[in-house]
């Protein structure tokens, strides 16, 4: 056996347990941490793919952003898991029909399925000889998908607007601070010194 | 890379003015800034029209066939735009009148405006689902733009959350096209479906059009249309009646003679059934309602059923018929809408059918402008709305479905009646409490051009008819 068939196994053996916990274990938290472990397998595949930048991607962003935010998630909110379930377990004969019917039907429709002539052809995106994936990959996006990518953007850009649009007012009934007027305010115009006598009153 | 540019700079042009008067009214007036934008973007986009009316010429073709600049794309675009323009210079007044003109409503627009000339030249799944998506999402922040209104922002999140859903089913059969041709380029899927249509191609190209019929509020995808119209500002109901149609609509035919023209057959049959129930649901719906919006909202669904008519014949005819359709139907609501603007009684907007009873004693300009308009939307001869459904109906009649076209002359006399009612409340109602009329002479102009349009047409429809054909010639082979 060699040493990628070894490393294969070992990391898909710890993505299938990671999976197979995050869904059964009684405790979120722990859920959430099974999950990380089932991305850093996820990424040791796709070293031994080749694909380094999806791993170095779904290391930095699934695992750093995505599973340390639902950790967050988990701990800060107080989600009564047990109850969740409880009220799923009412719907599931009905979510179960629904599914072996939806099955059925995909069995139906992709029984006899083919594809088009040159059609696996068309779609393999073969990384060019002698270029690093991180470099083939700008290439498509920035090059290629270059039209795609900025609509995209265009498409955030229109979120954000309307994110600030529908929930940002602007009120006037309350005080602001000024930093400018607070530093420029005058000791002397805006305070008096007023000499009190013991035992009298002002 | 520089040729791709140059062919989408109309769209460069737009979205870089969009970004550009965001930062800058962001940093100077805010909203003080609202009504002169307004006027910008609206010149802008009368500007882009003409340049892209006057100087397009040929079929050209961007990013790898992505992006297609032919006729079809330009006699749409010049729809869309100048129709975005009319709408936003035409609201104006309203929105300011009533607080709502914030610096980022003309700049939505424009933005939507980008998406919606993305979706007619759309050469790719992926370009039009992106186009699709910043037309839609632009759409659905306008729609609860007025936000401390419950029906309001009830519109926007509906809108929403149902857009949402048909996004995933025109996904859903995106993907599944892809899983048979293995491509998303129009151009390869048309290659790959030739004569044929397997299962999975099939399945995919329903749900692409399930997902598009939702746009253009087709039956049985409708129910979103009149809630949202009903729920929305009134200068925003009058800009998703006209643009975001015109432009649904050009994607419609696009995907359906460029990407499955080699399948005409399968997708007849689904278009003539979507136009069918439109039309009828349109005209019986909108018998039982009160409330102006939302019995132009059964209208609109109406009339998407006639253009829809046009484009099941599957023929160049019928492309053209639906330009033809569109141009008009965008027209007639460019006018009907001025007047719904102008609609209001001691400074508050009323929507009301009743309140327009004896409306023609104390305006009888604007009393018969209106009438004219309602006889054109209804199609009674020899007014321009009749010509547009003359030629769906030979359309329909020509492509082998005379069925469907009995049915749109009945259902066209189902939906004369409650147009008609209009303006038997107009002429003959009962006396009540008079309504005024808005100030704004822009809506005025419009209202006015409109009916005119709808008279004057009737001789050579401004030359609508041949750019329609030529339009229609560069999409269908």
């Amino acid at each position: 056996m060699t040493v990628a068939a070894i490393s294969f196994y070992l990391f898909a053996i710890s993505l299938l347990t990671g999976g197979l916990l995050t869904v059964i274990s009684r405790n979120p938290v722990h859920s959430v941490l099974w999950l990380i472990l089932s991305f850093i397998s996820a990424a040791g595949l796709f070293v031994l793919l080749g694909a380094e930048f999806v791993a170095m991607l779904l290391i930095i962003v699934y695992v750093g952003a995505v599973a340390v935010l639902f950790l967050f998630v988990v701990m800060m909110l107080d989600v009564d898991f047990a109850e969740l379930k409880a009220e799923m377990a009412k719907y599931m004969p009905l979510a179960l029909l629904i599914g072996i019917i939806l099955l059925m039907q995909f069995g139906l429709a992709f029984g006899n399925w083919h594809m088009a002539d040159g059609a696996e052809g068309a779609r393999a995106a073969v990384t060019p000889e002698g270029v690093e994936n991180t470099k083939a990959l700008g290439m498509l996006l920035y090059d290629k998908y270059f039209i795609l990518f900025q609509l995209a953007g265009l498409i955030l850009l229109v979120a954000m607007i309307g994110a600030i649009v529908l929930t940002l007012r602007h009120r006037s009934d309350v005080k602001r601070q000024d930093v400018l007027a607070q530093m420029y305010r005058d000791p002397a115009k805006a305070m008096e010194l007023k000499d009190v006598r013991p035992g009298q009153g002002l | 890379m520089q040729a791709d540019l140059t062919v989408i700079l109309p769209e460069i042009v737009l979205s870089f003015y969009a970004l550009a008067a965001l930062l800058g009214a962001a940093y100077t007036g805010q909203d003080r800034m609202a009504g002169m934008l307004v006027w910008l973007t609206a010149g802008l986009m009368t500007a882009l029209a003409l340049w892209i009316g006057t100087t397009g010429e040929g079929t050209r073709t961007a990013f790898d066939g992505m992006f297609n600049d032919d006729g079809f794309a330009r006699f749409a675009k010049v729809t869309i735009l100048l129709s975005a323009a009319a709408v936003l210079v035409m609201g104006q007044e309203y929105m300011a009148r009533r607080d709502l003109l914030r610096f980022e409503y003309p700049l939505l627009i424009a933005l939507s405006a980008v998406g919606m000339m993305m979706m007619v030249s759309a050469g790719d799944l992926m370009a039009l689902y992106m186009g699709l998506e910043l037309q839609s999402l632009a759409l659905y922040v306008v729609a609860s733009l007025r936000r401390d209104s419950v029906k309001s922002t009830e519109a926007g999140l509906k809108y929403f959350v149902l857009g949402a859903l048909s996004s995933g089913l025109l996904l859903y059969g995106a993907s599944l096209t892809y899983g048979y041709a293995g491509t998303t380029l129009f151009s390869g899927i048309i290659e790959a479906a030739d004569g044929r249509a397997p299962l999975g191609l099939l399945i995919g190209l329903v749900f692409v059009l399930a997902g598009l019929a939702f746009k253009v509020s087709a039956v049985p995808f409708h129910m979103w249309t009149p809630d949202v119209y009903e729920g929305a500002p009134t200068p925003i109901t009058a800009f998703f009646a006209t643009a975001p149609k015109v432009a649904a609509m050009g994607l419609f035919a696009r995907v359906v003679h460029d990407a499955y023209g080699g399948i005409v057959t399968d997708w007849q049959q689904v278009i003539a059934v979507l136009s069918l129930l439109s039309m009828f649901l349109g005209a019986i719906a909108a018998i039982g309602q009160t409330d102006i919006k939302r019995l132009m909202a059964y209208s609109s669904i109406a009339h998407m059923g006639y253009a829809l008519m046009g484009l099941a014949s599957g023929t160049v005819f019928g492309v053209q018929a639906m330009l033809i359709y569109m141009a008009i139907y965008v027209t007639m609501n460019v006018g009907t809408f001025a007047f719904i603007l102008s609609m209001e009684r001691d400074n508050r907007p009323v929507t009301d059918i009743m309140s327009l009873n004896m409306y023609s004693r104390a305006h009888p300009g604007r009393a018969l402008a209106m009438l004219i308009l309602l006889f054109s939307l209804a199609g009674v001869p020899p007014l321009l709305g009749f010509f547009g459904k003359l030629y769906v109906l030979r359309a329909a009649y020509e492509g082998g479905l005379a069925w469907l076209a009995v049915a749109g002359v009945i259902a066209s006399v189902i939906g004369a009646f409650y147009y008609l009612r209009i303006v038997y409340y107009m002429y003959f109602g009962e006396e009540r409490e008079p309504l005024e009329t808005g100030r704004s002479p822009v809506q005025w102009g419009f209202l006015m051009a409109s009916a005119a349009i709808m008279l004057l047409g009737i001789i050579n429809m401004f030359g609508v008819e041949g750019m329609a054909q030529a339009a229609a010639a560069t999409l269908v082979n």
